[in-house]
């Protein structure tokens, strides 16, 4: 889908991008990580000439990018930015019709669509509609900023900090948003962050940058349990890498059946591992039972079985 | 705005007491032989005894509300009745003064068909006293834009309904005699301010749009502009006459267009130069105040850089720019009197002729529309702004 063959940047004489080599397939997540200054988001807005590279080639569907008329280029691409930039004097329904219209749709589809995004990210058309991006919160104006950026259907979204100016509560629903509607489009994204529970929680891939190179990319699991370099485990958090694994991790897998008494505690059993440790840790007990959304308890989990299956 | 309204109104009472003291001591109406001498002043206080039970009961009545406001100025109620007061009070004051000139003429037409009877002090006085105050008692009112401007606009219904009764008046007669010029003059006025408004937009948004881009362009630019509005302005029509005289020689095809030294086109082009300084800085300090992140999520959306200025960069400019087109508007309005020195016309030729041929009242005939054109634009162009703004309310 995307390929980064060689790309260079440089700002007046000051690499930001060396010689970056990547390929981004078709409905992967693709999390751009790294420390403030390491050309993450360089990265993500060369791939719609935001910036322009100045060295090797950036391939869309193997045709180099500066072969498209560069408007073109970025209405195939939606856009997603930490400050949302929503237009303040369009209505949320016309904020999410901009590239539709800017593409020629007709009034009819335009409005089917602006209904249908709206739905997607949980906001109910006729209520939100007509607003103002004013009179929206900052978590439902980023919900508008991304229904903008899935407006025309793009092959890729890019999405530079999306959530970093949200509070934490807001911050975790928008992502697992995201991760529904990644499932749900399949749709390639692109996402610049330095919040590596974030990276941890979206992604299928993680490039994990340093001063403009590749530090490491693989699998969130991967740079947890096989850091390429003491950078990697410092910038992953070295004392907590083996709690940060546990967050990857479901605990159905590693439920047993129950015996005997049902224990006093419970979870649910979409919990991950580290969730299930917290919440022993936090009352005391050495094992929980489980039970899905409606109540019934499915089996218990322990301590034991869930700190010794690591490896498993 | 939270703070409660204050009970006292010291802008009323000044504006009473300056009323008294000026109906008092300053001549209401002279009356002259002819329209060149000055003539006698008449107060208004000579008239006191011989009033009607009617005018005496009015008279009374209003200073009643008048008095009342000054300690109750937080009821809404006793606002809105000052303002009825006053807008009857500045009709009043134009009968009183036509109701003696019919008399005065009527009683002189035998031996004297010249004689004058024209607005003193007095009157000038007190109706502009009227005014500040019924534009106080409406802004005590905390109208929103619309509602308010509608309400200083009507101040002015019952004066020009009762017009008529003052055709003895000198300035009547002044109208009169200049009629046929007078409309011309109105329409010259408002073709010269249209001619400098124009491109004055036309060059100072582009050009403050570029000064956005270029930085280097507006610290040339800014200052050349700034220097160019302390120039006064018949310096500045001297400096154009002869720069524009050698083009109209050199140029005979320019001439041929009505470009010369003298008329038009020195006065339209100050008066351009002069609009471009509040226009250029307006859309520059509009276009500044977009959101950089809303320009860029407009570029990456993939907009066009002229789709971007159009749909994005302007529409969220237009409200500051508007309150620099309307300083422009303005300014250029009250400017355009000065013209007539070059020879523009425009209502400006009426004023001069009234300064030069020491007829007050032709002065007054023709600054009075500059004052009205003013102000009708600078309403105009208010409520056009709050119609604008009402999706961000």
């Amino acid at each position: 889908m995307i390929t980064f063959d060689h790309t260079c940047k440089s700002y007046d004489g000051t690499p930001a991008i060396t010689d970056l080599n990547l390929h981004i397939a078709q409905g992967e997540l693709v999390v751009l990580l790294g420390p403030s200054g390491s050309g993450k988001s360089t990265a993500l807005k060369m791939i719609n000439r935001m910036v322009d590279h100045d060295g090797g080639r950036i391939l869309l569907n193997s045709e180099e990018i500066y072969s498209f008329n560069v408007q073109d280029l970025r209405r195939r691409m939606g856009y997603a930015i930490q400050s949302v930039g929503l237009f303040p004097h369009w209505t949320v329904a016309r904020n999410i019709a901009t590239v539709p219209t800017l593409l020629g749709w007709d009034a009819a589809r335009v409005q089917a669509r602006v209904t249908e995004l709206l739905q997607l990210l949980d906001m109910a058309p006729e209520q939100y509609a007509s607003r103002y991006p004013h009179q929206l919160s900052g978590g439902q104006q980023q919900r508008v900023g991304v229904a903008r950026a899935l407006a025309a259907d793009p092959d890729v979204l890019l999405m530079d900090e999306p959530f970093g100016a949200l509070d934490p509560v807001t911050r975790a629903t928008l992502q697992l948003e995201l991760k529904r509607i990644h499932r749900a489009t399949g749709k390639t994204i692109v996402l610049v962050t330095h919040d590596i529970d974030e990276a941890l929680l979206l992604a299928t891939r993680i490039v994990l940058l340093n001063h403009g190179r590749i530090a490491q990319v693989g699998t969130p699991l991967e740079l947890l349990q096989q850091p390429a370099s003491d950078f990697v485990a410092d910038f992953m958090g070295r004392a907590d890498l083996g709690l940060k694994q546990l967050s990857l991790r479901p605990i159905a897998p590693l439920m047993q059946a129950l015996q005997g008494a049902t224990p006093p505690h419970a979870i649910a059993d979409t919990a991950t591992v580290r969730e299930a440790i917290s919440q022993m840790a936090a009352l005391g007990v050495s094992c929980l039972g489980v039970i899905n959304p409606s109540g019934t308890v499915l089996g218990k989990v322990s301590a034991a079985d869930l700190l010794e299956a690591r490896h498993g | 705005m939270d703070t409660r309204p204050e009970r006292w109104n010291p802008v009323l009472a000044l504006c009473m007491a300056l009323a008294l003291g000026a109906a008092w001591g300053l001549p209401f109406v002279r009356v002259a032989p002819n329209r060149l001498l000055s003539g006698e002043p008449v107060f208004l206080w000579q008239w006191l005894p011989g009033t009607s039970a009617w005018v005496a009961a009015a008279l009374a009545l209003g200073l009643g509300v008048l008095c009342l406001a000054l300690v109750q100025a937080h009821r809404r109620a006793v606002q809105v009745a000052v303002a009825l007061v006053l807008s009857a009070a500045l009709a009043a004051l134009w009968l009183v003064a036509g109701h003696h000139a019919s008399s005065v003429s009527l009683a002189g037409q035998a031996d004297n068909p010249l004689v004058r009877t024209s607005l003193g002090a007095g009157f000038w006085t007190l109706a502009a006293l009227a005014w500040m105050a019924a534009l106080d008692a409406v802004a005590r009112l905390q109208l929103k834009t619309l509602p308010r401007l509608l309400l200083r606009s009507a101040l002015f219904v019952p004066l020009l309904l009762s017009l008529s009764a003052g055709q003895d008046l000198s300035i009547a007669k002044e109208y009169a005699n200049h009629s046929d010029v007078f409309g011309p003059a109105i329409l010259r006025h408002l073709q010269i301010v249209l001619l400098a408004i124009a491109p004055a937009v036309a060059i100072g948004v582009p050009l403050a749009w570029r000064m956005t881009r270029a930085p280097r362009l507006r610290e040339m630019l800014l200052p050349v502009l700034n220097v160019i509005q302390t120039i006064p302005s018949i310096a500045l029509f001297g400096l154009l006459m002869a720069p524009l005289a050698w083009l109209a020689v050199q140029a005979p095809m320019l001439g041929r267009l009505g470009i010369s030294g003298a008329g038009l086109a020195p006065a339209v082009l100050a008066l351009l130069l002069y609009a471009l300084l509040p226009i250029v800085r307006s859309a520059l300090a509009g276009l500044e105040q977009v959101p950089v992140a809303t320009v860029t999520a407009a570029r990456a959306m993939g907009m066009t850089p002229r789709q971007v200025l159009w749909h994005v960069e302007l529409p969220l400019a237009l409200p500051v720019l508007l309150i620099g087109l309307r300083t422009a508007v303005v300014q250029t309005t009250g400017l355009a009197a000065v013209t007539a020195l070059v020879g523009a016309g425009g209502l400006g030729s009426i004023m001069f002729d009234g300064l030069f041929s020491a007829a007050n009242e032709l002065v007054m005939l023709g600054v009075i529309p500059i004052v009205l054109l003013a102000l009708l634009a600078d309403h105009f162009f208010k409520a056009l702004g709050t119609l604008l703004e009402k999706p961000a309310a």
